[in-house]
């Protein structure tokens, strides 16, 4: 406030004109990415807590259903409403939408909806009860009503509950959804591991090539690392298609394997289509982003310390695990962590190569947006995978800063 | 093998190699030395092998994804340019070579001219909530691929840009923006400041002082930036996935069809012009870093 002050007493100040003029340049970027890009992730977290199908259809419904407490079954005005409502979506082609989100909490609901529509075109009037319970008698049951209400409320949790595989009752409490029907939690989960394995992997496979790379000579160094970045650079539908040509049975490495003797014509491998297939891709597709940040924190360690330690009499794994390895964790942590948070976004080579056992929480979303529609949930799902990598990049911005990614 | 990787550590030099060691200790060192080196082949070829692999494969004249007798044999007859014909007659992968180059263009040029305005004044250090902005620049480079796909989806088709080609470039220069903010700003924090302000005292104007001083100084970085841009788009398959219409398929949506639907040899065929073309932009980007670095 007082720099403001200060200011307007001297518009000639250097240090407004350069803000002023720092803000200039990165205002245009900032309202396009606003708009391109923050606009729709916004109105994707919005989808997913708010859904107004069912009351933009059914308001007068609705209103009569506010004054059911619950228990036996609504007045006649409540049948009354739904009645006529049902009438209307039908004219209006909303009955599909409005039915298909009641079934989601009651299923069999969408052809009751559908049939009822269709049957109330022959009823002339009331009683409106005993019109609807003939027609089905799922209309006498508590347990429709109640799935009315609930997907009537315009601001609603059930997204994300269902997403983590809870429910709400119809005394309104909170109740996680029985075992055999959690599908979501385990999915994250797998999720998880999976991406831990991989990291892990990458771990493994990249440290030894980092450090070849970090003490070679600078030519052959230079050689490595373009071996690295080649897959770095390449499609990533290439490598994608590359593991589908080497790992399916009729595949390359299945014929070398038979070739080799190693296995039998008719014991070739299952490397694809399955999590191994998955497991193995990813780890190709990420460990690039292991090897990058791992290289550039070794080329830093001078290899005169390996030498102190080992004229100090220290042995080898001794002066590797005292004096190298302790050297190298900024770049095991900033690999690890990239290769994680890449890991349990990553959505086309599982897609691709993973086959139903090796799906992700990625192709849940995708599933989800394309092919049962149920766009709340798929906003949920999307909305949780967005909080986990959001809170993991923080870490990585806190640990290496954001603005240090790798880009080969 | 962390143990043997210990081990070679202290070999390169020779120095290490003092008096104090024991004739057994060297032996495992050796043992230790090729173990590494042979592990770091075979993850090499790991990296590289699949990828080379297709190559060859694209030129196969059967309709198979593995070497025939006759390839192996190396019979002329067994090889072929059959996919590469079928790919370049037919009408679908044109079109979506067409498209790739549109929209990767035009999403590169739109990237690169604000990201390169933007990482100018995120580099003066004079723009306010810093670490805020750039989080927000960086934003469609963190965020799963999965969820920005989503939700462009909802948002572009609802103000009637969803199956259109400008929808799609819009979405990539989103996607490729902080590729060109990042390579930008590094570039940018090893520029002299005092090379502009010499230009200024000697009555360039800011415009020129930019233009003749600082960008041919940061050039290679923002060529680098726009490379970055291009290959993004050039490779994004999950928002063309959710956008594009068949009028705006591009080639990885097309190979995505191609792999999920009815795989041909032809699909590596176009891999192979992918990989030669990955090969290109490595080269290059590689070529302008040295020359960054003088």
């Amino acid at each position: 406030m007082t720099k403001a002050g200060g200011a307007r007493t001297n518009p000639a100040d250097p240090a407004r004109r350069n803000r002023l003029r720092a803000v200039g340049l990165v205002l245009p970027l900032l309202v396009f990415i606003l708009i391109t890009f923050i606009a729709p992730l916004a109105t994707m977290l919005v989808r997913s807590v708010h859904d107004p199908v069912v009351a933009d259809a059914m308001p007068g419904t609705l209103a009569a259903l506010s004054e059911w407490d619950g228990e036996g079954l609504p007045d006649e005005s409540a049948y009354e409403a739904v009645a006529r409502e049902l009438v209307e979506a039908r004219e209006a082609r909303t009955l599909g939408q409005v039915a298909g989100r009641v079934n989601r909490v009651q299923s069999g609901l969408r052809s009751v909806f559908t049939r009822s529509a269709r049957s109330l075109r022959d009823v002339t009037g009331g009683p409106w009860r005993d019109a609807l319970e003939e027609i089905d008698e799922a209309w006498a049951d508590a347990a429709t009503w109640h799935a009315i209400r609930a997907t009537g409320q315009r601001f609603t949790a059930r997204h994300y509950l269902n997403a983590v595989d809870m429910q709400r009752l119809p005394d309104g409490s909170i109740a996680a959804q029985p075992e055999e029907r959690r599908i979501y939690l385990p999915l994250l989960w797998r999720t998880l591991v999976v991406s831990a394995v991989i990291t892990v992997f990458c771990l493994l496979l990249g440290y030894p090539v980092a450090h070849l790379i970090a003490h070679a000579p600078e030519r052959r160094a230079n050689l490595l690392l373009a071996l690295v970045l080649v897959p770095f650079w390449t499609s990533l539908l290439v490598r994608t298609t590359a593991w589908i040509v080497l790992l399916q049975t009729q595949g390359v490495a299945n014929d070398l394997l038979v070739a080799l003797g190693l296995v039998g014509e008719d014991g070739r491998l299952a490397m694809i289509y399955n999590m191994t297939g998955t497991i193995i891709a990813m780890t190709h597709v990420l460990l690039p982003f292991m090897v990058l940040p791992l290289y550039s924190v070794m080329r830093a360690i001078p290899p005169q310390y390996m030498n102190a330690a080992a004229s100090l009499g220290a042995g080898p794994a001794q002066a590797f695990f005292r004096v190298y390895w302790p050297q190298t964790l900024p770049g095991v942590g900033a690999g690890s962590l990239l290769v994680f948070i890449l890991a349990i976004g990553y959505y086309i080579t599982p897609a691709l190569v993973g086959g139903s056992s090796g799906q992700l929480i990625s192709n849940m979303v995708a599933y989800h947006m394309q092919t049962s529609l149920n766009w709340g949930l798929a906003a949920a799902l999307g909305g949780i995978l967005l909080a986990g990598v959001l809170v993991l990049y923080l870490l990585y911005d806190r640990l290496v800063g954001i603005e240090r990614l790798s880009l080969g | 093998m962390s143990a043997a990787t210990g081990a070679a550590t202290g070999t390169p030099s020779g120095a290490a190699t003092g008096p104090s060691l024991t004739a057994r200790l060297l032996r495992g060192e050796t043992l230790g030395r090729f173990a590494y080196v042979a592990f770091c082949t075979l993850v090499f070829v790991f990296l590289v092998a699949p990828i080379v692999v297709i190559v060859p494969l694209s030129f196969n004249a059967e309709p198979y994804f593995t070497f025939t007798e006759g390839m192996l044999r190396l019979d002329p007859e067994a090889y072929s340019l059959r996919w590469y014909r079928e790919i370049l007659e037919n009408e679908v992968w044109t079109r979506s070579l067409v498209n790739s180059l549109v929209i990767g263009v035009s999403a590169t040029a739109l990237a690169t001219t604000l990201g390169t305005l933007a990482a100018l004044g995120l580099a003066s250090g004079a723009m306010p909530a810093r670490r805020l902005v750039m989080g927000l620049l960086i934003s469609p480079m963190i965020t799963p691929v999965i969820i920005s796909a989503a939700g462009m989806f909802f948002f572009y088709s609802s103000i009637g840009l969803g199956q259109t080609h400008l929808g799609l470039i819009l979405a990539h220069t989103a996607l490729g923006i902080p590729f060109v903010v990042i390579t930008v700003t590094a570039t940018l924090s090893g520029f002299d400041s005092n090379l502009t302000r010499a230009a200024a005292s000697l009555g360039a104007p800011p415009l020129y002082a930019f233009r003749r001083v600082q960008l041919p100084l940061i050039a290679p970085g923002v060529v680098s930036g726009a490379l970055f841009a291009f290959a993004t788009s050039f490779d994004e398959v999950v928002v063309a996935l959710f956008m594009a219409g068949v009028e705006q398929r591009t080639i990885p949506r097309q190979m995505w069809a191609g792999i999920r639907e009815q795989i041909s040899p032809a699909i590596l065929a176009v891999a192979t012009f992918l990989i030669v073309f990955a090969g290109l932009l490595l080269v290059t980007v590689a070529w302008l870093r040295r020359r960054a670095r003088g």
